[in-house]
C-alpha cells in the first residue's frame, strides 16, 4: 500500500520512522487514546470470566474474585480505569465535533452537546450503581 | 453502491457503537468490579449476582457491555499495528483483530446463555 | 551598532547532486516584524541566491509558502521570528511529500486527488440565467462555509501521520473539499464523489488523529468533515445492504 507509489528519479522521498508518534504531543496523545481500547478489552474479558464463575457456584466465584484482588490485578484496575476515563473524555469531546445537533434553524454549540453527553454519562453511571447496589 | 465493495463502513460502524458503549458503561463497571468490590467499599452477595445474571434483560445488557467494545478494540488495534509499520500486512491483521472480536462474541454468548 | 541576529537551519537538496537533504545554517537579522518568509527572502537576496522555495501573497491567503518550522507545518508568511526567539529555527520542506529541491515539494499527488473529488458544483441540469440566481438561507450557507475556506496549502497533509504512512490515503483537504460540495445545497454531485470517498483509502483510512485541524491556518477543521463523511458513508452502506434496489440519497 504505502510502497506501491512509483517514484520519480531525482526526487527525495522521506521515510517515516517507526517512532513517528513520539514526534509531537498531539501524536502521543493519539497513541494513548488508541491504547485505551486494549485496557478496556482486557477488563471486559476479565468481566466475562467473572460472570462465568458466578454461574459456577459461590466457591468458584469467591476463588476468582480473590485472585482478582491481588496487587498485580489491583494495579491493572487502577491503570485501566484511568485509561477508560481517558477514552470516555476524548470520545465525548470528539462527539461534539462530529455530531451536528440542530434545534430548528440554530446549531447547538458543540460545547453544549459535549456537556450534555457528560451529564447523560453521569446519570447512566449512577443508575447502574443504584441498580446493582441499592435495589434488592 | 455495490455491496461488498468494501467492508470498512461495517467495521467502522461496529467500532463506533462499541466506542459509545465503552465510553458510557466501562468506567462505572471498572470502578465497581475493579476497585469498590475488591477493596470492600461495597459488597454484593453471590446469590444476588446469580439472580441478576439469570435475568434475560441483564444478559442482553451484559452482551452489549462485553461484546460490542471488542469490535471497538479490534478496529483500533488493527490501525495501531498498521501505524507501527505493519501496513503491508493489512489482510492478516484484519483477520486477527476482527476474528478475535468474533471469537469473543461467541464466547460471550456461550457464557451468558449457560449462566 | 550590530543588529541582533537569529539563526535559520535550512534544508538544502540539489537533485542529481545530493543523495540526501542536508542542513545549512544562515544568520539573518532579527527584526520584530519579520516572518520566516522574510528571513528566507533575505537569504536569497543577500546571501545565497540558489535557495529555492515557494511563496506568493505573503499574507496567508494563497497557500504557497507551507513548510515545516521547528517540526510543525506552518505558512512561513505567518510564522513570526519573535515567536521562535532566540532560535535557531529549523526550516524544512513540508513533511510527507517528495522533495524536488531545497524547500520545494512535489504537489502532484495532492493535485491528482483534488481532481478526483470533483471540487466544483455539479448539477444534473444547469439552471438557466433567466430563472434567476440560486438562493441559500444563512443556515444552508453555514452547512459548508467553514469548509470552503481551504487554501490548498497542504499543511494538513504534512501533519497527517496516516498520509505519511500510507500515501494512497485521499487526505484531509481533499475530503474536506468533497464534503464542502456535498453539503452545498446547490450541488447534486454526491453520487459522483462517492466512489473516491468510499474506497478503503478514502475516508476509512483516517483514524481521527486530528492534527490536520490543529495546523490548518484557515480553521477548516478537515477532521470534522472526514468523520461526518464516515457517518454518511456508513448510512449509505447500511442502506445499500438493506435496500439494494434503491435507497438513493
Amino acid at each position: 500500500m504505502s510502497e506501491a507509489r512509483p517514484q520519480r528519479p531525482g526526487l527525495y522521498y522521506p521515510k517515516m520512522p517507526l517512532t513517528w508518534w513520539l514526534a509531537r504531543p498531539g501524536y502521543v496523545r493519539f497513541m494513548i487514546r488508541e491504547l485505551t481500547s486494549v485496557f478496556i478489552a482486557i477488563f471486559l474479558v476479565e468481566l466475562l470470566v467473572l460472570v462465568h464463575k458466578v454461574g459456577q457456584g459461590p466457591q468458584a466465584y469467591a476463588d476468582t474474585a480473590a485472585r482478582l484482588q491481588s496487587p498485580g490485578w489491583m494495579v491493572f484496575h487502577v491503570v485501566a480505569l484511568a485509561f477508560a476515563l481517558y477514552h470516555t473524555i476524548t470520545w465525548f469531546k470528539l462527539t461534539g465535533v462530529v455530531q451536528v445537533v440542530r434545534l430548528g434553524d440554530h446549531k447547538v454549540p458543540p460545547a453544549l452537546v459535549v456537556a450534555g453527553t457528560f451529564v447523560a454519562w453521569g446519570v447512566v453511571s449512577l443508575f447502574i450503581l443504584y441498580w446493582l447496589l441499592v435495589r434488592s | 453502491m455495490a455491496p461488498g465493495k468494501t467492508m470498512e463502513p461495517f467495521w467502522w460502524s461496529l467500532f463506533s457503537v462499541g466506542g459509545v458503549v465503552a465510553a458510557f458503561l466501562v468506567p462505572v463497571h471498572l470502578f465497581l468490579h475493579g476497585l469498590a468490590i475488591p477493596l470492600g467499599w461495597v459488597s454484593v452477595g453471590h446469590g444476588r449476582l446469580l439472580a441478576l445474571v439469570g435475568q434475560p434483560l441483564v444478559k442482553i445488557y451484559l452482551f452489549v457491555l462485553i461484546a460490542l467494545p471488542l469490535y471497538h478494540w479490534a478496529h483500533r488495534f488493527r490501525f495501531i499495528l498498521e501505524d507501527l509499520g505493519l501496513h503491508g500486512f493489512r489482510a492478516p491483521i484484519a483477520v486477527l483483530c476482527y476474528g478475535s472480536a468474533i471469537v469473543g462474541t461467541v464466547a460471550t454468548l456461550w457464557v451468558l446463555i449457560r449462566v | 551598532m550590530t543588529e541582533e541576529t537569529i539563526t535559520l537551519e535550512v534544508t538544502r537538496y540539489r537533485p542529481g547532486h545530493d543523495r540526501e537533504p542536508r542542513t545549512e545554517s544562515f544568520s539573518v537579522p532579527y527584526r520584530k516584524d519579520w516572518v520566516v518568509l522574510d528571513a528566507l527572502n533575505h537569504i536569497k537576496d543577500r546571501v545565497d541566491g540558489s535557495l529555492t522555495y515557494r511563496w506568493s501573497c505573503r499574507m496567508g491567503v494563497c497557500g504557497s509558502c507551507g513548510m515545516m518550522v521547528n517540526g510543525v507545518p506552518k505558512l512561513t508568511c505567518s510564522a513570526f521570528l519573535r515567536d521562535y526567539h532566540p532560535g535557531p529555527i529549523r526550516v524544512e520542506p513540508l513533511a510527507n511529500f517528495p522533495v524536488i529541491r531545497d524547500l520545494v515539494v512535489s504537489l502532484d499527488d495532492f493535485m491528482e486527488k483534488l481532481r478526483r473529488v470533483k471540487p466544483w458544483l455539479i448539477r444534473t441540469v444547469e439552471k438557466p440565467v433567466s430563472e434567476g440566481e440560486y438562493r441559500q438561507t444563512p443556515a444552508q450557507l453555514d452547512d459548508y462555509k467553514q469548509f470552503s475556506m481551504c487554501i490548498n496549502c497542504m499543511l494538513c497533509y504534512a501533519a497527517c501521520p496516516v498520509y505519511g504512512l500510507a500515501p494512497a490515503f485521499v487526505g484531509p483537504a481533499a475530503i474536506a473539499l468533497a464534503y464542502r460540495y456535498n453539503m452545498d445545497s446547490r450541488d447534486e454531485g454526491y453520487r459522483l464523489r462517492e466512489p473516491i470517498l468510499s474506497e478503503s483509502v478514502g475516508v476509512w483510512e483516517c483514524t481521527f488523529v486530528g492534527e490536520c485541524s490543529v495546523v490548518c491556518p484557515k480553521g477548516v477543521d478537515p477532521a470534522a468533515a472526514i468523520q461526518r463523511s464516515k457517518v454518511a458513508g456508513a448510512k449509505d452502506w447500511a442502506m445499500s445492504m438493506l435496500m439494494p434496489w434503491g435507497g438513493r440519497r
